[in-house]
């Protein structure tokens, strides 16, 4: 393609980028990936999972490179790696304090010994292919309708399984006790959610790469919490938020020569900081109103 | 004429007393019902618990009416908090009967509410205290709660009036994190009052709270016990915040266990006796108790550092 120039007209623009069937794929995989991932990053925030997370995230890498190596379906090698993965931190968890969030040193070494083993899968396959670059920070070109499908499927699947467990499963994270105390299974839920989380997080490196899925898993779901504390709308807000950044991640790739990554994440990160910004403005606001009408009532007095 | 309208009732009750006793299975609720003070609403006979294959108590005798206000006291690791995983079925009793409103533990459902150990939430938490409330409702149900739903009133009015109850309306809307310790815990009483429970039972819930909010949050619980006629059985670490609203405790040491009045159980023959080692009881010029020679940690007493320290191992080992 040329050198497409962005127009501020964003009517010509979506007509453009959506002439292109390899955008429109990337725009539905984009909002697909971005509202699942914005739902389980929501649990997994308020989980405190991120560490279970990134380590899920970095055993997509493998996962692809294995795929590639060995020539099968890059989907099977995400979805597959990621979600055993789960399997195998759920089961590393087992005999903790049900919701303890802390995860073992062994987490750690897991996660480096796959990460080694996805850079030598690499080595081996001597193809032409982007090398390692794509898997880690993502790449937009080239996603099938095929993948797209799947994309799909497996993400319906996640927020239909969030839709039936998302109360116990939030009760079982804030308060896992007395959730236990009232019948909620709270051990289930928690082996559930990792799983929900591999394949949320399978999904997030397919765009992101394996290495920024955080910037859809975590971003915007910090980034809500911040905002407000009402369950339901921080979650909306989440799914909102991660869907406006992807988007718009995408449409600056598109036009502008650097990585989809890149954009993704900065736009994240931006969005992270004025929502700090804004709730530290909203206090000090506050503070001046209760100062100053103490100072009016002592007036008064 | 009058003693005789009098007796009657009294009469009446006698003849159900031997009658209601020996019939565990079934009844009981009713039982309470309509004849007020009849039914136990939590019966222990012979209770002893193994964990570890340690025996930790055993013959624990315990009788709760409605609206009676229990302590468990006792040194630490001796098996308190254990003595309510067992009343919420959590922990098998190894020996003896046990009946919650007049069936086993753990089958009683909403109709008994638990506040757990020393719970602080961290400070980043985003969650309200007015959802962790709502959380004791229905967070246990599957499912979305659809927003245009018949109940979804009465129950915010349900949560907006505990909350009330317990006192905490002026922060419920704040995140919870940013509560301070006494108001955490007077939202999580709401927590658990929220299903209206018969029995409410409360592991430490004054632990980590300073003087002023130890009586405060005591006060609160004596004032539900008695005027929302809710039986409650709370593990203390300290029994001088709670002494004046107290109907009963139970003293577990050693193995064993003494029930009684406070004035009747907390004094130095019978800890004595429990301890089978000198033990004395002083009281000091105002009405605090302090338990002297008593051993392992002191349980009554002012310094709770390193005594939780000690009470959480002993807790797990119980666990």
């Amino acid at each position: 393609m040329g050198t497409p120039v962005f127009s501020w007209n964003l009517l010509y623009d979506f007509q453009l980028m959506w002439s292109y069937p390899f955008m429109v794929n990337a725009f539905r995989a984009g909002a697909i990936v971005a509202v699942v991932a914005g739902a389980v990053g929501w649990f997994m925030v308020l989980r405190r999972q991120t560490f279970a997370g990134h380590t899920l995230s970095v055993v997509a890498f493998p996962g692809a490179a294995l795929a590639t190596l060995a020539g099968f379906s890059l989907s099977l090698g995400y979805f597959g790696f990621c979600v055993a993965a789960g399997l195998v931190l759920a089961l590393m968890r087992r005999g903790r304090e049900p919701g303890g969030s802390e995860e073992s040193a062994a987490t750690g070494v897991v996660q480096a010994f796959l990460l080694a083993c996805g850079y030598l899968f690499m080595a081996l396959y001597k193809g032409l292919l982007e090398g390692p670059q794509a898997l880690l920070f993502g790449s937009f070109l080239g996603i099938t309708s095929g993948q797209v499908a799947t994309l799909a499927v497996a993400g319906l699947a996640v927020l239909l399984a969030l839709t039936v467990l998302g109360r116990p499963l939030l009760f079982a994270s804030v308060d896992p006790q007395v959730a236990a105390a009232r019948g909620v299974p709270v051990r289930a839920l928690s082996v559930t959610f990792l799983v929900l989380l591999g394949v949320a997080t399978a999904e997030a490196a397919q765009i992101t790469g394996a290495l920024l899925v955080f910037a859809l898993m975590v971003l915007p779901a910090a980034t809500a919490q911040v905002l407000t504390a009402r369950p339901g709308l921080s979650l909306l807000l989440t799914v909102v938020l991660g869907f406006a950044v992807t988007w718009a991640g995408l449409v600056a790739a598109f036009y502008w020569p650097y990585p989809l990554g890149f954009f993704v994440t900065s736009f994240a990160f931006g969005l992270f900081l004025l929502a700090h910004v804004a709730r530290s403005t909203a206090r000090a606001l506050e503070r001046r109103r209760d100062a100053s009408g103490a100072a009016l009532a002592g007036g008064a007095a | 004429m009058n003693p005789v309208v009098a007796a009657e009732p009294q009469h009446n009750a006698e003849q159900q007393d031997p009658a209601s006793a020996p019939l565990p299975e079934s009844g009981a609720g009713a039982d309470l019902e309509t004849s007020g003070q009849a039914a136990p609403v939590l019966r222990l006979r012979g209770a002893a618990v193994r964990v570890g294959g340690r025996t930790l108590w055993s013959g624990v005798d315990l009788e709760v009416r409605a609206g009676e206000f229990v302590a468990v006291l006792g040194p630490n690791g001796v098996g308190k908090s254990t003595l309510v995983k067992v009343l919420l079925g959590i922990v098998p009793a190894a020996e003896g009967e046990i009946r919650v409103l007049g069936r086993r533990p753990g089958e009683a459902g909403s109709r008994v509410g638990y506040l757990p150990q020393r719970r602080s939430f961290d400070p980043d938490l985003r969650i309200r205290g007015v959802d962790v409330v709502r959380m004791g409702l229905d967070g246990d149900r599957w499912g979305v709660p659809l927003p245009w739903s018949r109940n979804r009133r009465e129950q915010e009015q349900r949560v907006d009036e505990v909350i009330e109850l317990v006192g905490a309306s002026a922060y419920a809307h704040r995140p919870i994190g940013q509560c301070s310790g006494g108001e955490q815990q007077r939202l999580l009483i709401a927590q658990a009052l929220v299903r209206r429970p018969e029995v409410l039972l409360l592991d430490e819930p004054l632990d980590s709270l300073d003087l002023p909010n130890q009586s405060a949050v005591a006060a609160l619980i004596g004032r539900i016990c008695h005027r929302e006629n809710v039986a409650v059985v709370m593990v203390a670490h300290d029994v001088n915040p709670i002494l004046h609203h107290l109907d009963r405790v139970v003293y577990i040491a050693e193995g064993g266990a003494v029930c009684g009045p406070p004035s009747e159980v907390v004094n130095s023959e019978t800890l004595t006796r429990l301890y089978r080692t000198p033990v004395e009881v002083l009281s000091t010029q105002d009405g605090r108790l302090v338990v002297v020679g008593q051993p392992e940690a002191p349980a009554v007493h002012t310094d709770r550092h390193t005594g939780h320290h000690h009470h959480g191992h002993g807790d797990r080992r119980a666990g």
